[in-house]
């Protein structure tokens, strides 16, 4: 496990005493979420408002209810009752969370959504954008306030088949960070070329003591092993 | 333990902790069924932190990974302080908030009313000046709103019921969205709320001064009179959790600024779901009550100064008691 790492992932150590990753979203999918949210909306008043204009006064009032419905508690509706997904994060797969992990609630989404007004502040999201662009878990002023965080949403994993090689013990122990590489090594090559496969694999040639043209062979051999029979 | 003999023992309760979780995330799970949920999920801690000790592969480590960390959302939860008890909240839970944080609704009141009244004197005294604070369009629509004399005219029949309800809409957007701008301007180190507060004083004051000085007043003062207590307290009470959220960034005392905004917001929060029903009351009486003209001018001075004690009192003696129901 490397200790600090360069990527932005967000570590919350569970009472459990496990670290669970969580990767935090930056400003640009959440202006293009956003942009989602405010096409929805704009699309939802157009909708509603045109038969509720033909019902004279009762359809303004209904229409101003549901102008403020819209402007202020659309995204805290979603975001409660959702899994905190507004369509907008629906659709580029992210989701609010509180920071320690846990499913955001009534008051931390209402604090985050009001202040929505600040980051707006002196126009189109000036301030939000600068909050979002210098903190390293990209929070925004209302984020800050409420304590929460927005989080690419984990997607169901494919797992890749290890190739086929027979089994073998190397007769040099590894330490983990080797096992894990080897391992990573053999189920992730589907998605190189061969080439770089090779040359990927030719590094460890020598430590290997196998020529290397027959290394990645050698390594996927030695990946069946650790993984046991089958 | 090899890895694939680990895989092969453990998956059918992976799969079935899955399914779980998949029944929890839609809320159709059965209590019945979740009784040894703790468990499962703390048995999947286990095998994840074994994985990871015994450098099982990442195509074994991720999913499990995923399943623990939903496994958590659905385990711990923050207890929503909002809805849960939303009586003992209203009989003594928000009193108590405002007169918790008398400090910022002392310094909002002042700031609100103190700029209300003192525009209200100078307009009355110095009618010209309702020109640098009001433009002329809106002055003439408030002349055509508040003439006595268009109102015996044209507010003779009552307004019709679709009308009312559209004022009631128009209130709620209105008044709640100024509420709720009052309170988040206060990020800016409280003096968003400050101008907000300042500035709204500053329009409403003028303007009733306005009306007085030319001979509108009873019109006027009878129809806000009921609604302003709950309307007026709302603003400054919405000002006084954002004088909070600011004061929490200029003095976070012996926390950090960060937070210290965040314990704020949390109770600046509850402060401003107080807000909002003040403003619900307000939209409903403004509505339904204070644009009846039926009702004498004297009835409407009476109703209006029974609510402005009604909401002092309840700001200032509910929830007094340890006992209160809750």
């Amino acid at each position: 496990m490397p200790s600090a790492p360069l990527d932005t992932r967000y570590q919350i150590e569970t009472p459990e005493g496990i670290d669970l990753p969580l990767r935090p979203a930056g400003l640009l999918p959440r202006a293009r979420a956003f942009a989602f949210d405010l096409g929805v909306r704009g699309l939802l008043m157009g909708i509603l408002l045109v038969p509720l204009a033909l019902l004279g006064n009762i359809g303004i009032g209904l229409g101003s209810l549901l102008l403020f419905l819209v402007s202020w508690w659309y995204m805290v509706l979603f975001e409660v009752l959702n899994q905190g997904c507004s369509p907008g994060k629906q659709v580029m797969g992210m989701r609010v969370v509180q920071d320690d992990g846990t499913p955001i609630g009534w008051s931390a989404s209402l604090i985050r959504n009001l202040l929505r007004f600040v980051d707006m502040l002196p126009f189109g999201y000036f301030l939000g954008a600068i909050s979002c662009l210098q903190h390293p878990n990209f929070k925004r002023l209302g984020d800050l306030a409420a304590g929460t965080l927005v989080v690419y949403r984990e997607l169901p994993l494919a797992r890749p088949k290890v190739p086929q090689a027979p089994a073998l013990r190397l007769p040099f122990a590894l330490d983990l960070s080797e096992q894990r590489a080897i391992l990573n090594f053999a189920e992730r090559q589907g998605e190189l070329s061969a080439e770089r496969v090779q040359e990927l694999a030719s590094i460890l040639a020598t430590p290997l003591q196998v020529s290397p043209a027959r290394a990645v062979e050698q390594l996927n051999g030695v990946a069946r092993g650790l993984l046991g029979p089958t | 333990m090899k890895q694939s003999l680990f895989e092969s023992r453990h998956q059918p309760q992976w799969q079935a902790f899955a399914e779980q979780l998949t029944q929890l995330e839609q809320g159709k799970a059965k209590a019945a069924e979740l009784a040894d949920f703790p468990h499962q999920y703390r048995r999947l801690c286990q095998h994840l932190a074994m994985a990871q000790e015994r450098g099982y592969s990442s195509y074994l480590v991720d999913p499990l990974q995923q399943l623990a960390l939903r496994g958590h959302q659905q385990l711990y939860r923050h207890r929503s302080q909002l809805g849960a008890n939303v009586l003992a909240f209203l009989l003594a839970g928000f009193p108590r908030l405002v007169r918790e944080q008398w400090r910022f609704v002392l310094i909002a009141s002042l700031l609100f009313f103190g700029s209300l009244v003192g525009i209200a004197l100078l307009v009355y005294l110095f009618p010209e000046l309702i020109y640098s604070v009001v433009s002329p369009q809106q002055v003439a629509e408030m002349h055509s709103m508040y003439d006595p004399d268009a109102s015996r005219l044209g507010r003779v029949a009552e307004r019709a019921s679709s009308e009312d309800w559209m004022m009631f809409g128009y209130y709620v957007m209105h008044n709640i969205g100024i509420a709720f701008q009052t309170f988040a301007a206060g990020l800016l180190f409280g003096l968003g709320s400050v101008f907000f507060l300042i500035f709204n004083g500053l329009i409403i004051g003028a303007i009733s001064g306005h009306l007085t000085e030319i001979g509108y007043g009873q019109t006027f003062w009878s129809f806000v009179i009921g609604h302003g207590a709950f309307e007026l307290s709302a603003i400054a009470l919405a000002g006084a959790a954002g004088l909070q959220l600011g004061w929490a960034l200029i003095a976070p005392g012996h926390l950090t600024r960060g937070e210290s905004l965040r314990l704020a917001a949390r109770k600046s929060v509850q402060m401003l779901c107080g807000v909002m029903l003040f403003l619900l009351i307000a939209a409903f009486i403004e509505a339904y009550w204070s644009s009846t003209t039926a009702i004498a001018p004297w009835v409407k001075y009476l109703v209006g100064a029974g609510l402005w004690l009604l909401v002092a009192a309840y700001l200032t003696l509910a929830g007094r008691t340890r006992h209160a129901p809750e």
